[in-house]
Formats: C-alpha cells, structure tokens, sequence
C-alpha cells in the first residue's frame, strides 16, 4: 500500500535494493569484496548520535576540556566500530549448495556455505532472503559453515534464486552492514496439490474407464510388497506373515493389478487447476503405493511405483507448460 | 529484535551502571545513590528469584516520588547537580523495566552519557582515569548485547579484551579530534547558577574569620612563572581586592559608581614579568603583584589598582602581566578619596579612638610607628584560632584578646590609622608561594591568603604596611607554615613536616600543571597558538577542518588496511624449525606440493640434494614424531634445530 504514495515508497529499504551494488557468484561462489559492502547506522547508532551531540554540546557550553576527550573517543570508537563491522564482514565466501524440492507455498530450505578464509573467526553473521526469516551464526576462523535459510515459494517450476543478503552488527549494533548477493542457482518447485478432501473431478469411473488394465498373464507373480490397508486379502502372502516377517502383499503383474492413468483429459478446470488436482493424485498414489502413470496433452510417463518414478512426474507437472 | 536478553548480560548491564555510579558517587545526594542501588538490586533479584516485573500502578508513584525528591533536595529541576541526580535515578529506575535489546541500548546510551557528565564537576587526572572502567564496562556490555548467539556464550575476557581493543584502536583519532576540531569558545548559553559552586577565593568583603577560613583551605589559588629572577619572598604580594568602607564588622570595596579618580602611578627600577594562571574563583578579580603597570587586553584597572575581569572567571585564565616593586602611588589624594578613607563608624571603639587621640601631636609616620610598636611589644598573638570578639571588636582585640590573624591585624591597624587622621585601607589578596623546582614556577594556594594596609602621606602617596610582619615576620619571610604554631590547622601541603611527602606533591603538582596548561587549557586560543607553531602560520577555520578530515581519513585507512590483513597463524616451535627448514629448501627451488606429506616431501627433496640426504630426512622423521606423538621428548626440539643448523644450501646467484 505504502509503495504507492510516491515519497513514502522511498523509506523502504526494499526500494533501494534495486540500486545497490550486488556481488554476483562466479563459479557459484560469491567473495564479499570491501566496496561491496553497505553500512549505515542502525537506530541504536543514531540514538549514540544524538547522545554524542549532546556531550559535544555540553562541553562547549561549559569549556570542559574532558567533555571533548569523552566525546571524541567515544565518536572515534563509532568509526572504529563502522570499521570492525565491516571487517567481519568482508572477504567472506558464500555458496549456494543444494535446496530440496517442495510443493509452492511450501518453504524451501536453500543450504548456503560460508567459508571463512581470513584466519579470524567470524561473529553473528546473520543472513535472509527475507526478513522475516533469517539465520545468525558464528564461523570459525578458516572455517566453512552450512547453513539452510529458509525460502517461501509461490510458484511452480524452476525458480531462480532472489537476491541474498548477509549481514552483520557486530561488534557494538551501532551499525548494519550487509551485502546483496545474487547467484544463477536455480531450485525446483512442483506444483500446489489441490485439496484433498476433492477430488471428485476424478471419478472413479474415469480412473476405471481411463485406465487400461494391463493384462499379460495371470500368473505372473512379480515379487511382495508392503501391505497397507485396502489391499486385498486374496493377495495377502498369508505363508509369510504365518511365518511372522510381517504382512506382504503379493504382485502379480498383469494380474488384478490395477495400473492407474492419470490423464489430464480427466481433469478439468484451468491449466493450474488441474495441474493441482493432478499432483494431488499422484501424491495418493505414491502414498498408497500403487502404481500410476501420467498422461499429459505433451507428453506420457510410463507406470511404476518407484521413488525416482514419483519425482519425475512431480518434475513434469512442475514444468508443464 | 524483542527478544528477551539473559542473566548474564543483566549481570554485565549492573556491573558497568555501577560503575558510573561508583565515580559519580562525590556528585550525587546520599538518597539518590541508595535509590540506585536499591533499583539494581531489584532487577538482579527479578531476574534470580523470577519476580513478575514491577506494574505501571507501581513505577508511576515511584517516579513521582523521586521527582519530589530532586525538587525537595535541589530546590528545581535544572542545574547541574538537579540533572545529573535526575539522570542517574531515572537510569537505574529503567532497569526495572529492561526486558529488550531496545532497553537495554536505551540504559547504555544514557550510562554513556553520565560518564560524560563527571567531568562536570572535576578535571583533574584521577577523575580522568576514573571514566576509565566505566567506559570499558560499557563498551564490553555493549558487545555482549550485541554478541546474540546466547547458546554459544563467551568468556568473560573476550568482551573485556574486544572492548580494549576497539577503545585503544580508538585513541589516534580522539587525539586528532582533540587538536584539530575547532574549539568555540562557551558558554553557548549561560550556564546554571550551580555551575561553578565550591570554587573558593578572596570574597568582596572581609569581615573576621574570612582568611583564617580560607587559610585551612590548601586549593591552589593560582601558578605563576616568572620571566627572569623572581622578586624576594617578602615582596611578594599579590593585590586583590582593595577595601575602604567600615560598615559594622565588615570592610568593603568603594562602589566604581563614585568616579573616583585613578590614582597616579611612577615605577622605579627592573620590571617584573609574569605569567599567571589563575585557577576560576567565580568572581571577578585577576591578582597581579604590586604594583601592575601592563594588564591584560581583557581586564580593567580600578582606580585603585586592583585588576578586574569583565566576567566572573569560571574557567582556568592564563595572562602575562608586568610589575615594578618600587612605585610611587596617588601622591596627590583629592577631598573626597581623603574623607572615604578616615570613615569610621561613629561610637564605636572608644578605646580605641581614645588611644588613636593621644598621639595627636605626633606627625603621621610617627603615628604609624607607634601602632607598629604596639603590636611588637604587647603579647599579641599570631594565631589561626582567635577568641571570638565583643560588641566593640577592635577594643576587644587591640586591649583584651590581642590573639588575632592577618585580618585582625590589618582591620585594626588601619582603624587605628583613621581614628588618628590618617588616610587608610586594608588590602587584600595573597602573600608569597611556594617555588616548584620542576617547572621553576610558584605555587600560591588559598592557605596564602592575607591582608595588610595602605596608608596614605603626603609627598610619599600609598605606602604598603604589613602590621602582620610586626607581629610576626615570619608569615611574610617564610611563608605561613613557619609563623604558625598550631600547625594541625593547616592544610597538609602547607605544613613544613613529612619533607618526602612535600617532594612528592611538588613532583604531583608539576604534572598537574602541564595538565592544567595543555590538556586542560586546551581551549581556543591554545588551539590557534599551537597550530600556528606546528605549521607555521596562521591556521583558518577551513584548513583546520581540511587537516582534520585528511588526517582522520588517513588513519582510518591504516586501521582499515591492518584489520583486513590476513593474520598470520601461530606457530609453535617446531613448526617455526620447520618453516626455517622449508626457507632453505626453496633456496634449491624445492617446495612442497599440495597434499604432499613431510616425509614424501623430504623423500623427494633427498633425490634432488643426494648429499644432504641424512639431515633432510632426519629433520622430517624429527619433525614428524615432534609433531604427532603423544608426549615428545623435549630435547628434540633442539635435536631439530641442531639438523636445521646442519643443512648446507648454497644461496643460489
């Protein structure tokens, strides 16, 4: 709201982050040089200001010459605290490493290395992509730390990187300095789910008539899985859970055993519309372990059940165009 | 940022906020320092026990009520001492409502600012060491709050050392700032009545008692420096205020209002010249040696020739000034300065003026002679503690109690003078000082204070008389230490016992008085002079901030620079002998390579110098087992250094 009375759209930080010099990542690693360091006083400076002219103004008035010595070290030791700031800033090396997917509107959590190079240890150095979630950590002298900031995400498929920033107040909260850091990384979010509790869209009849069942011999039995409840009995491996391993379902393929399709045409609605009640789908499926395959207008992925099977769709609904 | 900080930082936050109060403990009501205490102990007690934080229901009556107490005790809330009291109470008081990182810099901003108020009342070098510890506290404090990884908490050393550092990295340009900033000269606006209390001097009447008063006092009056010899003790009197009306028991300066006329002054002989640094009295008079002919460009010469300045002196003054010991003053007295200076209270004394009558034959050094003699060949007394005297005060004294100090002395003499038809007046001001060899300069203290007489006759003019000196030359040779015999009276430094501890207090006082000179004194003017003989002209307003910025930005570079430098790594020992043995080495262009152990190394470097194949390898399985057993025997630290010693590389051309 505030953003779009024009004078007041410059009290936000945010505004200027446009204009500032960003250090970029080369080969993923992003070095703080010193001129790419920002500082200004955060309000506790500006408070030490203002107590600053206070004294300045009270040894003036009073010709006290230890008035101007407390006032001049103690101004002195804001220089010196801007330059410390600074200092345990600077020469810092950040890498992204790896995030892992999500579904959007879920929080990512993107994992950064801070390496130290300096010989010196490095204190409360904290970072964010956004404010309302920032880590702080100390890194020890020629050191390297991992740290996971946490990221919310709106939408689906390849998502680059906004700009990072890192920053530190240390040693007296006098002053704020930071960088601005972009890096090329670039992470994958898959598509929103659809809530669950509807997915009426997808009758069962679709699922049904939709699907084909594969048939290639009754008999051919294909190996055990876990039971999970509604599973049917006629396929329990009574034998092994006699034995007392557990309860095993047993494969047959070609069998009863139903391969889902799930298929866009049976979706309706807009594209993201039904790219959620699609991902929402799969989600039942790979939890319920059975085995499905997607049919897109562009493109078909086999059936299975797999781990890898599962996140290769998810990928594909993330970047269905 | 609201978050809610820990015990050990509130032990901190106490720990420093005591310590300003500690220093500040002189300037603070007795009501007011329990108050704090009382405030600190509260919070620390919160915290322990967990006790809720106090409710608004209770702080608001609190506040009032010390608001009451500063009225009550100060009569107001402005001046001085009214807002360092206020300052303080309320700053311990906010402790009872410091959850947050916001109050807890809110409760430090202020402790940093009544450090800075000490000063206020105290310049000397100890209350500057004494802002010492409270500014590290704070400073440590400040780091501690700063430092928020509470999980992860340091030693106490690391935000003591850190402090250190950041203060003495501070110190080169506080030193700048303190040549260079342009000094205003103040007050900016007038200062507070308070402002100069329990600053002590010669008042503007004298009535019995005030110089004894003043004489227990051993405050330094003022420093003075003598350009070539300095005048012989006994002539050194320092002319303060000049005193011709008797009303009642008091003597009191003729008001300028009459327009009397300056007298006429002729100076014989060598000049005198000084430099006197007078410390602030609040009150208007610089006192010069009889008699000033070159005064100051601010000052004024009454036409009695006391020196007046135009503002009370609140701040330390240095003037240059010039006398002559032999003069010549007023030989031509007018009608109504004559009758000004025979006014005595009618009825009064009547002995007194009885005596003054019976010598009425007698021409007026004969009269002065006579009074003289009295006081020689009576008992009279030179004593610190007089008898309290009656209703007729110069009768008592003159015929009963003959006990009296240099006032009674001078009072009496010149009552004595104008009962008899002799024109008079008591002057006042101090008599002698105390030669400090480091420096080479006098000191004068209050407890040098005196009083003597002027009389007036006729071809001559004024002639100074001492009725003191009659009583007792002793006070005029020597100085008051030897003309005294109750000596417990006397301030310490002005006492002729303890030699060794005189010594050292003169040593003391050489400091302090370069202290007072060049910190101190450091004000506009000294700023101008000492610019001008550091480079050589006259500095502008502009080249001063010029250099100040230059030079600033200069040091903060190297600052700057150092602190980013990469720091090299420790080394022990043996990795010291190693670093050596790698030096020599890379003489023959043998260095290790990346990942390369020290054994690989000194197999590979054994090929390349077959003849020194012994000492490398033995160097390298030394190094090794120094490096990685358990407990090494120490001698082969030096077996190391002894094959290192051994290693022949030619230095390569």
């Amino acid at each position: 709201m505030l953003d779009k009375v024009w004078p007041l759209r410059f009290w936000k930080l945010g505004y200027w982050q446009q204009w500032f010099r960003v250090v970029n990542s080369a080969n993923n690693v992003a070095i703080l040089n010193p001129r790419q360091i920002y500082i200004i006083p955060t309000r506790w400076g500006l408070l030490y200001a203002i107590m600053l002219i206070g004294l300045l103004i009270g040894s003036i008035n009073y010709s006290l010459s230890l008035g101007y010595y407390v006032t001049f070290l103690l101004a002195s030791l804001g220089n010196i605290a801007m330059l410390h700031t600074w200092r345990n800033l600077v020469h810092l090396q950040v890498a992204v490493l790896n995030s892992k997917p999500v579904f959007a509107s879920e929080s990512v959590a993107i994992n950064l290395k801070i390496s130290e190079s300096k010989n010196r240890p490095r204190y409360v150095i904290g970072a964010y992509f956004n404010q309302q979630s920032e880590v702080i950590h100390d890194i020890n002298a020629n050191d390297a730390l991992t740290v996971e900031i946490p990221l919310a995400t709106q939408k689906r498929g390849w998502q680059s990187l906004p700009r990072l920033t890192v920053y530190t107040e240390f040693p007296l909260s006098l002053l704020h300095a930071w960088v601005v850091i972009e890096n090329p990384f670039q992470f994958l979010v898959y598509p929103k789910p659809s809530d669950s509790s509807n997915p009426n869209n997808l009758s069962a009849d679709a699922i049904t008539q939709g699907s084909s069942m594969v048939t290639k011999g009754d008999d051919d039995f294909n190996g055990h899985k876990n039971y999970q409840v509604g599973d049917s009995p006629s396929r329990i491996d009574w034998k092994a859970s006699s034995r007392g391993i557990g309860m095993y379902t047993k494969l047959y393929s070609g069998a009863e055993v139903h391969t889902l399709w799930l298929d866009w045409a049976d979706t309706s609605g807009s594209t993201e519309s039904r790219i959620s009640q699609l991902t929402r789908l799969v989600m039942d499926a790979h939890a319920t372990q059975q085995i499905y395959g997607l049919r897109l207008p562009n493109n078909e992925i086999a059936a299975n059940n797999s781990e890898e099977h599962y996140h290769q769709v998810l990928t594909d609904l993330a970047l269905f165009k | 940022m609201n978050q809610l900080l820990n015990f050990q930082l509130l032990k901190w936050l106490l720990v420093s906020l005591a310590a300003v109060l500690a220093t500040h403990t002189p300037n603070l009501p007795v009501w007011v320092i329990i108050a704090s205490i009382g405030f600190g102990t509260w919070r620390f007690l919160m915290d322990k026990y967990r006790w809720p934080f106090p409710k608004i229901w209770l702080l608001l009556p609190i506040t009032l009520l010390i608001c009451v107490g500063i009225v009550f005790t100060f009569k107001g809330f402005f001046g001085r001492d009214a807002s360092l009291s206020l300052l303080m109470v309320m700053c311990s008081l906010k402790l009872l409502e410091t959850k947050n990182i916001r109050d807890y810099m809110l409760v430090i901003v202020m402790a940093y600012f009544l450090v800075g108020n000490l000063f206020l009342f105290s310049q000397t070098i100890t209350t500057f060491g004494l802002s010492i510890p409270p500014l590290l506290l704070l400073t440590a404090t400040l780091i501690h709050i700063s430092y928020k990884n509470a999980d992860k908490p340091k030693p106490i050393i690391f935000y003591l050392k850190l402090a250190g550092q950041l203060l003495l990295q501070a110190v080169p340009v506080m030193l700048i700032l303190f040549v260079l900033f342009p000094r205003i000269p103040g007050p900016l606006w007038g200062l507070p009545q308070d402002a100069n209390s329990g600053m002590s001097g010669l008042g503007d009447s004298l009535q019995f008692g005030n110089i004894s008063n003043l004489t227990k006092n051993s405050a330094i009056a003022f420093r003075v420096q003598f350009k070539g010899a300095a005048p012989e003790q006994s002539q050194l009197y320092w002319r303060g205020p000049v005193l011709w009306h008797q009303e009642d028991r008091s003597w009191t300066m003729s008001s300028n209002k009459i327009g009397l006329q300056t007298e006429s002054l002729k100076v014989f002989g060598k000049r005198i010249q000084y430099t006197m640094t007078l410390e602030p009295h609040n009150r208007l008079w610089m006192l010069m040696l009889d008699m000033p002919t070159l005064i100051p460009h601010d000052a004024n010469l009454t036409h009695d020739y006391s020196m007046i300045a135009e503002k009370p002196i609140r701040t330390r003054l240095r003037y240059d000034a010039t006398s002559f010991s032999s003069y010549q003053l007023g030989v031509n007295l007018g009608e109504r300065e004559r009758l000004l200076n025979l006014q005595i209270n009618e009825g009064e004394n009547p002995r007194t003026v009885q005596l003054a009558k019976s010598w009425q034959g007698l021409s007026a050094p004969d009269k002065i002679n006579t009074a003289l003699q009295r006081f020689r060949q009576l008992p009279f007394v030179y004593t610190l503690k007089p008898p309290i005297l009656g209703n007729n005060p110069v009768d008592d004294f003159l015929f009963n109690t003959k006990r009296g100090f240099c006032e009674h002395y001078a009072t009496s003499f010149v009552y004595l003078m104008r009962a008899a038809g002799v024109p008079a007046r008591i002057i006042t001001g101090y008599q002698g000082g105390e030669y400090n060899p480091n420096g080479s300069y006098y000191i004068v203290r209050q407890s040098d204070a005196h009083a003597w007489a002027e009389v007036w006759l006729a071809n001559k003019g004024w002639l100074r008389i001492d009725p003191t000196a009659a009583v007792s030359p002793e006070r005029i040779e020597n100085g008051i230490n030897d003309s005294l015999d109750e000596t417990d009276e006397l301030p310490l430094m002005a006492r002729a016992d303890y030699p060794w501890l005189k010594k050292a207090y003169l040593n003391w006082d050489s400091v302090n008085n370069s202290w007072n000179q060049w910190i101190l004194g450091y004000d506009d003017k000294k700023q101008l002079d000492f610019l001008k003989k550091l480079s050589g002209k006259n500095m502008s307003l502009q080249e001063m901030l010029m250099w100040m910025i230059g030079i600033i930005a200069l040091i903060l570079g190297l600052t700057a620079y150092f602190l980013i430098r990469k720091q090299k790594a420790k080394l022990n020992p043996a990795q010291r002998l190693y670093a050596q043995y790698l030096k020599l080495l890379k003489r023959a262009g043998l260095t290790p390579r990346n990942g390369e152990t020290t054994s690989d190394f000194a197999t590979r470097a054994s090929k390349n110098l077959p003849n020194q194949k012994t000492q490398i390898l033995d160097i390298a399985q030394r190094y090794n087992v120094i490096t990685y057993s358990q407990s090494p025997n120490p001698e082969l630290l030096q077996d190391l250094a002894q094959c290192i010693k051994q290693l022949n590389i030619p230095k390569q051309s």
